[in-house]
């Protein structure tokens, strides 16, 4: 299936290659170049590629694209999932999934790409099972290695493959057993000018620490699973137990994994956590504008919004920004011609207010679109939707283990986006004849 | 020693060998032109030590040699790479694994950055034998990546994988195999071979992963060997643990994917393990599956596929237009086999669903597509939340999944309609996208939801990504296309955007708003001036070209703009791109022909222009042009058309998706993706038209069969030969099949008795299909019987003269039709023939009833009659009449239809009575009755509501006339106030997509008091939903909605005993359904029940040779599917209801209704 990997990095340099099948020149990524230059920015590289007697299939990551050469036909989401796959397990072993890791790590990258594909068809994907085939770097690992000769690449044998539960090793022992939960939830909206909403959705995850000895059968329950719509699961959950009692019953993976991403039904109206002022203006002559922001809660059950960042990506016209802000600082980067408003925490009484002037190129016309604002927000210990894990019962073990919950709300996608004023043409449009 | 080192270990002898080739190598190797080398290498070695471990401390970390390795390219001499590569492999010959190690790693760390490290293949490939696991696996990167190259050397590290292979570890076997079958030397494919077969039949799962794993690998290294794999592959098929499965199935697509008898064994074990598969396996196994299925099963959207165009998802609408003329034939097609889904089939639907939930996109996506291709139309929605959920993922998936969602919008436009919103577009998106889920959005738009989409149109026109706006342009101008109501929204605003400042903008609005001018230019004279001016300021040639050619064909609608224009334009010809100019000369020809007093000269310039212009298809045009319409004295015959071919009406063109059409490819593929077949790409096969025989997915040991009865009843078949023998086909031909074998048989068959065994024999049919009952004694009762018909049918040609010459006409008349249904056509055609006759007859009759009572009583043939309700009748006919006649007096500009029903509608019920009586064949008492007298009323709108207007309706179950496929509907208004209403008409009809209503004409006056009847014809689709529309008078509007009981929706067919049995068995299994019940106080007669029944659904009564039962026949009003109904009485009041109905909402429903009316 997936015939050769090539990591190629902002610069345009082939700087990893690997092959499973026989060896594909590297002359083939020429296509890809060719296209990438077509496309202009990274993200508008189609992941198809067709490149003559290939296709060649890649993943934008980290700025690093991961580019598979395809021979004959394979679903392309296929070749997608397992390029990102790859890529979260350098994100797991080293860190970080950059150019400068993989490049300090070129041998355990090879070794890793060597077991996670057979002839092309994906063999030991499971972290757990990398994990024991081939051990992560750390420092004091590497200490030991260059001292002793020792090496990376574990003496035992990858069990996990073999058995039926293949996201566990058998054998795990911790002497403080914890298992931790963190319901991460992220609004989606899309906010008219008027800040009601157009738009907007939950997504959520819960993510999962459990680090337990032995081979605990976990079942979590929720005070509302009906509020969950749409879920997909770690292969761990038992489909039929959630169809029917509507309860997480897992043996869980050893660490870190994600055990459940949902989607909140859209039936229940999402609770908007801030609400946004905005006005933004040019004027026709004096090539300047003016800009009036205020940003309050609303809806917050109580809790603290956290961390609010406003991004504004101004019209390439905007020279410069002179603003006061209440509240927090801003930075203009004329650059890349962003406005970034780092609030941090929302306060009841004292609405946090940016305003002033915005310089205009000279002589340029006054930008037609007025720009929309992208918004990132936290709320701890709450889960925007009102999902409540009710209770976490272990079975098979003997110990008690320590559980924790934890519930964090941010802001996902979440613009707000300028009403324009041909909208108003347009409608009013509808009963008038055009007189010409 | 670790299992893994015992996994390479070599015989001292192999490493001495490997070690004398390796010194003749390294001599090869070295070139006469660097014979220094030798003496660099003496001097190494001298300072080996301490030298190395310098080297090594340096170079711990991967990171040391890719520093090192710019230093390297930059030095890029002949001398120092042998330099280098002679120090590691020093260090490869050293005592020291961790040298050993240092080395490897450098040189992997060189594989990796692609440089080539061929050269040093002597001395890697003796450390295979190395005790560190890092070496060695490191060893195996280096062979699989080099043995291509150097076969000869490659070969020598066979042995320790051959070892390996016999090794107790089961670990340590499968990764012999796999690097074993990974060095592509085609010398020793008789070892792989060998290897592969006897990992085949292995006891550890793991290691026949392993050799599913190989079989590819070995294919593509040998083709030959294709069918000694096909073997493996068919006996690796038949494992039974999650482990193999993905992998062996992956082995089967690339090796033999058209082999697909294969999977038959497996098929069901395939489907119950998926779920335990791991997720890169399912998504193989499952598009595997879609494959197969296409050519096992049968279509189960059958009756919907030639109407798939209609878009619709909803239950009732998947046969909305069934009705219509063209599609008729169709659907008497379909009918003639009613679909039951295979069990096999449903197991598949089932088992894959959960996967939806999958984490892997891959395998939602892979889900999807199966759903998409193999399910009932109405359980593929199931698929879009899914689908939506993925949209949240990287957005490279995003891509993916957004064009397999515009292809599957574009057929099944209903099943994402609920997500509209998750397809809204952000100004964070990349462009490519946006401009997916402009397409998305596009498709997505319909009547309804039109102005919500051009709203978010609107704004996505400001954005400052252009390449977005223009296609946001072309969305606005497809939706103008395809939605009628807003065309002139959306040209207005396209209007607006030619201010623009933005030309790209411009340019697009032009080229949208010329190909919607096309559509309707009379109307738009206005919008071509205003363009027309625009040439001053639109540079885009595009554009430019577009308001050229506009102004060129509707020049007759702006006559003085256009030659104002050409004589600009004839100004800057020169100037101008060649697609400019070809329109230049375009526009000048068409003026000339139209307008050639003013025009002639500037054309002419023009086309002196054009002869000298250095494009020569522009000259060529010229040339063409001047000949053609300036007239000379040699000027040929084609002059005189030149009108006709400039000024030709030009069809408007259509703006289609560019992903129309692209589900011929599997969703989900490469090739859609690309909209090209991509190598090995697998097409969809069409479905079968009739299905393969399901028993060769049974196996013999049924040990995850959970597919209950169907098949533990073919399973007995199998056990009995001669059984199976007459059953070979099942499902829906199975029963089409011994219909027709039943019926021959009973035509055959001793006269006397013809009608009686024919009974019978389907009864027996009627319990075989029936799933639950697999008594023995009854299998042995059925099996009999089976066998005498089986030896009455053999060689039915061969008999058929003898019971000719034996046999009445009535059973020659038989024969053939029997032989019709063996062709496998006509025969439905022929009854529906039959019944249309039946029903013209009816309808003369009508008309002659209409006429005279007296007549028709005479008609009829059996005496036995009800004179009570038909006096009854008469007499409340005659009132009608009186009063429609009063009516007409009244209001001589009301149109006849409306009345006539109200006439009719008696009579036909008469009619009905005597078609019942007259087609009997059989010699019993014709005791049809009519549907009772009273007919329903509902309230339509109230006379308070209605602010003194009442209406009222009933459903007059007579067909209506302008529509046969329309339920008329008799509408009754009141004018309760003192005022006259004025103007009652229907307007603004909501209606459920497919549903049409025919209004009744304007009534334009209602006196005070006064009451009139109309008739108005609705097309329900059957469906109960409600038609909802308003009732307008001259001063107000109502929201009313008609919404039918479920009998209102039929209406009567007429047949005899032995047409309904065969039909009835023809709906079987999920098209029956049956309800015990109590008869109520009243209808314990059989007259009662009678009456009973035929109020509460609009069907007419099927003669019965017993009196325990009665029976009933109908088909739906708009798609003519048939509904039969049954009550057996048996002691006390207990009775048994059975409704046999290929559509099952109309079957239960109706069940309901009658129960209901049964039991009061």
């Amino acid at each position: 299936m997936i015939h050769s990997l090539f990591l190629i990095n902002s610069s345009s340099d082939i700087f990893l290659e690997k092959h499973w099948k026989s060896v594909i020149s590297r002359s083939v990524c020429d296509y890809f170049f060719e296209v990438q230059e077509k496309a202009g920015e990274a993200e508008n590289v189609p992941p198809v590629i067709h490149a003559g007697h290939h296709y060649l299939i890649n993943i934008y990551r980290e700025k690093i694209f991961f580019v598979s050469v395809i021979q004959s036909e394979v679903p392309p989401l296929f070749v997608i999932e397992f390029l990102h796959h790859v890529a979260e397990t350098f994100q797991d072993y080293f860190g970080e999934c950059s150019e400068s890791a993989i490049k300090d790590n070129v041998v355990i990258v090879y070794e890793l790409l060597e077991e996670m594909l057979d002839n092309g068809f994906p063999l030991a994907t499971e972290s757990n099972i990398l994990k024991e085939l081939i051990k992560p770097p750390n420092i004091l690992r590497s200490v030991v290695n260059s001292i002793t000769g020792s090496c990376n690449v574990g003496e035992t044998l990858p069990t996990g493959q073999l058995s039926t539960i293949p996201w566990r090793r058998a054998g795990v022992k911790y002497t403080n057993n914890e298992a931790y939960f963190d319901v991460v939830e992220e609004i989606d909206a899309i906010l008219d000018k008027t800040g009601s909403v157009v738009f907007a959705e939950i997504q959520g995850v819960i993510d999962a620490c459990v680090n337990l000895t032995g081979m605990p059968d976990l079942t979590l329950s929720f005070m509302n699973p009906r509020l969950l719509d749409d879920v997909s699961f770690h292969p761990c959950v038992r489909f039929k137990r959630w169809e029917s009692e509507r309860v997480l019953s897992f043996i869980p993976p050893d660490g870190n994994f994600r055990l459940l991403s949902y989607h909140v039904s859209a039936q229940n109206l999402v609770a908007i956590p801030i609400y946004v002022k905005q006005n933004i203006s040019f004027f026709e002559t004096g090539s300047s504008g003016r800009l009036d922001i205020t940003v309050g809660p609303k809806q917050t059950m109580g809790k603290t919004v956290e961390a609010v960042f406003v991004t504004i990506n101004m019209p390439k016209v905007v020279l410069s920004a002179n603003l006061t802000a209440t509240q927090g600082n801003y930075t203009y980067n004329p650059v890349t011609k962003t406005l970034v408003w780092d609030i941090g925490k929302l306060s009841q009484q004292k609405l946090p207010n940016l305003k002033g002037s915005l310089t205009l190129q000279c002589g340029a016309p006054k930008p037609e679109e007025s720009p929309s604002l992208n918004i990132d927000l936290k709320i701890q210990q709450l889960a925007i939707s009102g999902l409540k894990v009710n209770r976490l019962d272990m079975y098979g073990e003997k110990y008690k283990p320590f559980k924790g919950v934890k519930y964090v709300s941010k802001a996902g996608k979440f613009q707000c986006m300028a009403i324009t004023i041909w909208l108003y043409i347009f409608t009013n449009k509808e009963n008038s004849h055009l007189k010409c | 020693m670790t299992p893994m080192q015992k996994l390479l270990q070599l015989p001292v002898n192999a490493v001495n060998i490997v070690k004398t080739v390796q010194a003749q190598a390294q001599e090869e190797a070295r070139s006469p032109v660097l014979t220094p080398d030798s003496i660099q290498q003496n001097w190494y070695s001298a300072v080996q030590p301490e030298e190395l471990r310098n080297l090594k401390v340096a170079g711990t970390g991967g990171g040391d040699s890719e520093e090192r390795a710019p230093l390297e390219e930059g030095v890029t001499s002949a001398q120092t790479q042998p330099l280098r590569h002679d120090d590691l492999k020093e260090m490869l010959d050293s005592n020291k694994d961790s040298l050993k190690l240092e080395a490897m790693k450098r040189i992997v760390a060189m594989i990796a950055r692609g440089k080539n490290a061929s050269d040093l293949f002597p001395a890697v490939v003796k450390n295979v034998a190395c005790k560190n696991i890092e070496v060695k696996k490191l060893v195996y990167v280096y062979l699989v990546r080099y043995a291509e190259e150097q076969q000869d050397l490659a070969l020598l590290s066979i042995s320790t994988f051959q070892r390996g292979l016999k090794d107790p570890n089961q670990l340590i076997r499968a990764s012999a195999l796999r690097v074993l079958s990974s060095i592509r030397v085609t010398i020793i494919v008789p070892i792989m071979m060998l290897a592969i077969k006897e990992a085949a039949s292995d006891m550890s799962p793991y290691v026949r992963k392993t050799a599913a794993h190989a079989i590819p690998k070995l294919y593509s290294l040998d083709p030959e060997q294709k069918d000694q794999l096909i073997e493996v592959i068919e006996k690796l098929l038949a494992d039974k643990t999650t482990l193999v499965a993905g992998s062996v199935v992956m082995a089967f697509e690339e090796v033999c994917p058209e082999r697909i008898d294969l999977i038959h064994k497996n098929y069901r074990k395939l489907c119950n393990l998926l779920i335990d598969v791991e997720e890169w396996g399912q998504v193989v196994i499952i598009n595997m599956l879609t494959r197969y299925a296409r050519t096992q099963f049968l279509n189960p959207n059958v009756n919907e596929s030639l109407l798939e165009e209609s878009g619709e998802k909803a239950f009732y609408g998947s046969d909305d237009e069934e009705g219509k003329e063209e599609k008729a034939e169709a659907a008497a097609l379909a009918k003639r086999k009613p679909y039951v889904m295979d069990p096999d089939h449903r197991l598949l639907l089932r088992n894959t669903k959960p996967l939806l939930q999958s984490r892997n996109a891959a395998v939602v996506m892979a889900v999807a597509q199966l759903y998409f291709h193999l399910a009932p139309k109405a359980e593929v929605g199931v698929i879009a939340k899914a689908l939506v959920r993925l949209m949240r993922s990287h957005s490279e998936v995003q891509y993916v999944v957004l064009q397999n969602v515009a292809t599957m919008t574009i057929k099944r436009r209903g099943m994402f309609e609920p997500y509209l919103k998750s397809f809204y577009i952000r100004s964070t998106d990349p462009t490519q996208i946006k401009i997916l889920k402009l397409e998305v959005l596009t498709n997505l738009a319909n009547e309804t939801n039109i102005s919500t989409i051009l709203r978010e149109f609107q704004t996505y026109i400001k954005s400052m990504d252009k390449d977005f706006v223009a296609a946001t342009i072309q969305a606005i101008g497809r939706c103008a296309t395809n939605i009628g109501e807003v065309r002139d929204t959306c040209l207005n605003g396209l209007v607006q955007l030619l201010s623009n400042r933005d030309e790209l903008v411009v340019a697009e609005s032009v080229v949208v708003i010329k190909k919607l001018l096309q559509m309707q230019p009379e109307q738009h004279s206005d919008i071509i001036k205003h363009m027309a001016k625009l040439t001053d300021n639109i540079q885009v040639p595009m554009a430019r070209a577009s308001i050229l050619w506009l102004i060129g064909e509707y020049c007759e609608h702006v006559p003085k703009i256009a030659p104002d224009v050409l004589r600009k334009m004839a100004k800057t010809f020169t100037n101008e791109e060649d697609i400019v100019k070809l329109q230049i000369i375009n526009l000048a020809a068409k003026l000339y022909l139209t307008n050639s007093k003013q025009t002639k000269l500037l054309t002419q310039y023009v086309l002196n222009l054009a002869k000298y212009d250095q494009n020569y298809d522009i000259r060529d045009r010229a040339r063409f042009i001047r000949q053609l319409i300036v007239p000379t004295d040699k000027s040929g015959a084609l002059s005189k058309y030149a009108k006709k071919l400039f000024l030709a009406l030009k069809p408007a063109p259509v703006l289609e998706s560019p992903f129309k059409d692209r589900d011929h490819f599997q969703l989900g593929s490469l090739s859609h993706l690309l909209n090209a077949k991509a190598g090995g790409y697998q097409e969809l096969p069409d479905w079968p038209e009739t299905a393969p025989d399901p028993s060769v997915r049974n196996v013999e040991v049924p040990e995850w069969t959970k597919c209950s009865s169907r098949e533990k009843r073919k399973e007995k078949k199998v056990e009995k030969p001669f059984y199976s023998d007459s059953e070979e086909e099942s499902g829906p031909t199975e029963s089409a099949d011994s219909e027709s074998d039943s019926a021959s048989g009973s035509g055959s068959g001793s006269e006397s008795e013809e009608s009686g065994s024919g009974s019978e024999s389907e009864e027996s049919r009627e319990e075989s299909e029936s799933e639950q009952e697999d008594k023995e004694d009854e299998e042995d009762k059925r099996k009999k019987k089976k066998k005498t018909d089986r030896g009455k049918v053999k060689a039915p040609a061969v008999e058929s003269p003898e019971s000719e010459e034996s046999s009445g006409a009535e059973e020659k008349n038989r024969a053939q039709k029997v032989k019709g249904r063996r062709s496998g056509s006509e025969s439905e055609s022929e009854e529906e023939e039959e019944s249309e006759s039946e029903s013209s007859r009816s309808e003369s009759e009508s008309e002659s009833e209409s006429e005279s009572d007296t007549d028709a009583k005479k008609k009829k043939k059996a005496p036995v009659t009800k004179p009570p309700p038909k006096q009854a009748k008469k007499e409340s006919k005659k009132e009608k009449k009186e009063m429609s006649l009063l009516d007409l007096d009244d209001f001589e500009p009301t149109p006849s239809p409306q009345v006539t029903p109200v006439n009719n509608f008696l009579s036909s019920s008469l009619v009905t009575d005597l078609e019942g009586l007259s087609l009997t064949d059989t010699v019993m008492a014709p005791t049809t009755i009519a549907p009772s007298g009273s007919v329903k009323t509902y309230e339509l709108l109230h006379r308070i509501t209605g602010e003194g207007l009442g209406v009222e309706y009933c459903f007059s179950r007579q067909p209506f006339s302008p529509d046969a496929h329309m339920v008329a509907v008799q509408i009754m208004f009141t004018n309760n106030t003192n005022a006259e209403t004025k103007n009652l008409h229907v307007e603004d009809p909501k209606l459920q997509s497919g549903m049409r209503i025919k209004e009744f004409p304007e009534i334009e006056l209602l006196p005070p008091g006064e009451m009139v009847t109309v008739v108005m014809g609705i097309d329900f689709c059957d469906s109960t939903q409600a038609a909802n529309f308003q009732l307008c008078t001259h001063i107000r509007k109502f929201f009313v909605s008609i919404q039918p009981p479920v009998g209102e929706l039929m209406m009567p067919v007429f047949m005899t005993e032995n047409e309904f049995k065969k039909e009835q068995g023809q709906l079987m299994g999920m098209n029956e359904i049956s309800e015990k019940l109590t008869l109520g106080e009243k209808c314990q007669n059989e007259h009662g029940i009678v009456q009973r029944v035929t109020s509460a659904a609009n069907v007419s009564r099927v003669p019965c040779g017993s009196d325990k039962e009665c029976r009933f026949a109908g088909k739906t009003v708009s798609s003519g599917i048939l509904v039969l109904v049954t009550v057996a009485t048996k002691e006390e009041r207990a009775a048994q209801l059975t409704v046999n109905c290929e559509k099952m909402v109309i079957g239960t429903m109706l069940v309901k209704d009658i129960l209901q009316a049964l039991t009061q």
